[in-house]
């Protein structure tokens, strides 16, 4: 779906209605119950209505888990901000209902190209086999993404967006926190079983809760310009220039977006004026300056929005605190070489939604909770990580670091190993949870050579005959999925358990290195948890409970 | 595989002579980032991982001075 004008609400009909459009605060019965002096009880509240917030409260409403998301503001973001979103993150919306809104409206994409001077030195294709539905990337302006979730949210009974709500005070209690809450009409208390801080690099539930966020800031300043090009002949590629002439001696990337507007993100170094580089006047000659390299010409157009920024690669130690949980930026912070600030994020908020649902329903123990703390924790490592690779080449520490830069790029003009090591972002994959204590290992004879194994997310396949025509589409949108290859399912009849049919022969069995009688166990967020050659009722069950942080249950 | 230091150039005189040579009528500046390059695509030869660790810890080593004998 893109925008339809005439079903839609007004403020969702293009870029400029939905960066204007002002929430309304509306008072709530619960500040009606504050002050008769009993705070009401929420099972689940959300600090922050950004693409992490409302993955994570539209994926608990849709498990039927009423949810509360509080933002302090009434306005959708503005500028491209996030802008890329990776594939995962598509299948994870698909399973919100929002990722065919997203894909049609953004700008599909699996090339990029890196440039060293004035030389190409490097392209790559980050899907370079067919048969998946969703691209590597989408380029998208964040707002249009949050637009496209708060549409979804306003269509789930169970999930109330409360806006201009300031969480001012957060006090730990026995199962749960008491909020303190700033509103336009004033202050009000809310009880909450569980509070889940989604609300960005600067999270001022962190802040109220003494907690830090700890790792590297980097000394180096870029600048974002978001501009409008009509009829810029240019592909749906990612372009990145170590030391352009253009812009001697520091990186430039460019990205196309939706409505003809081009997201150009100049490194600036430390010394830079933002004050002064976040001019319209300093920005219009560096912008002239690339078009007239990249394009060949120079082309009349539009400065839309421009931000200048720096970024730390840091985490919190733990993204559990008792009943107070971490996602996204709140927990973690990343480079933006590689997607991976906002693609992680909503990858928190898929691991998180179904474990909070199970526990609240009481399916799981609390410890569950614990698990997404510990698979979380472990992919932040793995982002920063990547991130921090990729800052050190952009932006290298010292001369020598520097020097094997430039020489790393002047091999890789003819040298495919130098390629390999050129490094301008390695793009969001999704994390593998390959140590989760929530995973049943392959049993040693079985003999799995590939195919995602325990922890991976499940890889997407196209699929013949009737149903949907994807893999991922026809996983279960509530519990537990078994992929049965080859065999007959009525064996299956196991409790809370959906099971996909599939074909021994095909991609989705190349893909899940699946044999006839081969099953493969998916946790309601998609990722592989177990799998056989020769599977059991028993054994299936036995795998749930784990899955479900419930070994002690298992015989 | 380990780090082989033991003598294996094919010829060290003629390598040694050779090395010398690339580097002729560069600046120092120059020669910095030819070695650079030189260090990448001899590591990509190489390539296994521990003979480029014990390389790269050996050639740290070479560059402590040795310590003063004891009287």
């Amino acid at each position: 779906m893109t925008p339809d004008t005439t079903t839609d609400p007004a403020w969702a009909r293009d870029a400029a209605g939905i960066q204007q459009h002002v929430f309304a605060y509306r008072r709530s019965v619960d500040q009606d119950l504050a002050e008769r002096g009993r705070p009401a009880r929420r099972p689940v509240v959300v600090v922050g209505a950004g693409p992490v917030g409302l993955s994570l409260a539209i994926d608990l409403a849709q498990r039927g888990q009423a949810v509360v998301v509080l933002d302090n503001d009434n306005r959708l973001s503005s500028g491209s901000r996030a802008i890329c979103f990776a594939k995962r993150t598509l299948e994870i919306w698909d399973r919100l209902g929002v990722g065919d809104a997203m894909c049609a409206k953004g700008v599909g994409w699996n090339r990029g190209r890196v440039f060293f001077g004035r030389d190409e030195v490097y392209a790559f294709d980050l899907l370079p086999e067919p048969g998946h539905e969703r691209p590597a990337f989408i380029n998208l302006q964040q707002f249009y993404a949050e637009a496209w979730l708060v549409r979804r949210a306003l269509e789930l009974p169970a999930l109330e967006i409360r806006w201009c709500n300031t969480v001012d005070s957060v006090a730990e209690q026995p199962s749960g926190v008491r909020l303190g809450i700033t509103t336009p009409e004033g202050r009000y208390e809310l009880d909450a079983d569980w509070l889940v801080a989604c609300d960005g690099s600067r999270s001022p539930i962190r802040a109220i809760l003494g907690l830090q966020a700890q790792g590297q800031v980097f000394r180096d300043r870029f600048l974002i310009a978001d501009v409008r090009i009509a009829d810029a002949a240019f592909p749906a590629e990612r372009w990145f220039w170590f030391d352009p002439p253009f812009h001697p001696g520091y990186s430039v990337l460019l990205h196309r977006q939706p409505d003809d507007v081009w997201r150009i993100d100049f490194q600036l170094g430390w010394d830079a004026d933002p004050e002064v580089e976040r001019q319209p006047d300093a920005i219009r000659p560096r912008v002239q300056a690339m078009l007239l390299m990249a394009l060949g010409r120079e082309l009349p157009f539009e400065l839309e929005w421009a931000s200048v920024y720096t970024f730390a690669c840091q985490r919190m130690e733990r993204f559990r605190h008792g009943r107070v949980l971490f996602a996204g930026d709140a927990a973690h912070g990343v480079s933006p070489f590689g997607a991976r600030g906002a693609n992680s994020g909503v990858q928190d908020a898929d691991n998180l939604a179904w474990k909070l649902a199970a526990v609240l329903r009481g399916d799981a123990p609390d410890a569950l909770i614990d698990s997404y703390a510990s698979e979380r924790e472990a992919a932040a490592d793995e982002n920063i990580l990547n991130s921090t690779r990729s800052t050190d080449f952009i932006t290298p520490k010292s001369e020598i670091s520097r020097l094997f830069r430039d020489a790393t790029l002047a091999l890789a003009r003819d040298h495919a190993f130098a390629r390999r090591l050129v490094n301008s972002g390695r793009l969001s994959l999704p994390s593998t949870h390959g140590d989760s204590p929530l995973n049943t290992p392959d049993e040693p004879g079985d003999g799995f050579s590939g195919g995602s194994g325990p922890g991976a997310p499940c890889v997407d396949a196209p699929l013949a005959g009737p149903g949907a025509p994807w893999l991922l589409r026809r996983t279960s949108v509530q519990g537990f999925t078994l992929l049965s290859f080859g065999a007959d399912a009525a064996a299956w009849a196991v409790e809370g358990l959906e099971v996909v049919e599939l074909p021994a022969s095909g991609p989705a069995a190349e893909r899940h290195d699946a044999r006839p009688g081969t099953a493969v166990l998916l946790r309601p967020d998609q990722h592989v948890c177990a799998r056989w050659r020769r599977p059991t009722a028993a054994a299936v069950r036995r795998a749930m409970l784990r899955a479900l942080g419930r070994p002690a249950l298992i015989d | 595989m380990t780090l082989n230091t033991a003598a294996n150039l094919w010829n060290a005189d003629a390598f040694y002579e050779a090395l010398i040579e690339t580097h002729r009528g560069l600046s120092t500046e120059q020669s910095h980032a030819l070695n650079a390059r030189l260090v990448l695509l001899l590591a990509n030869h190489i390539g296994e991982r521990d003979a480029l660790v014990q390389a790269l810890a050996a050639a740290r080593a070479a560059g402590v001075p040795t310590q003063e004998p004891k009287p």
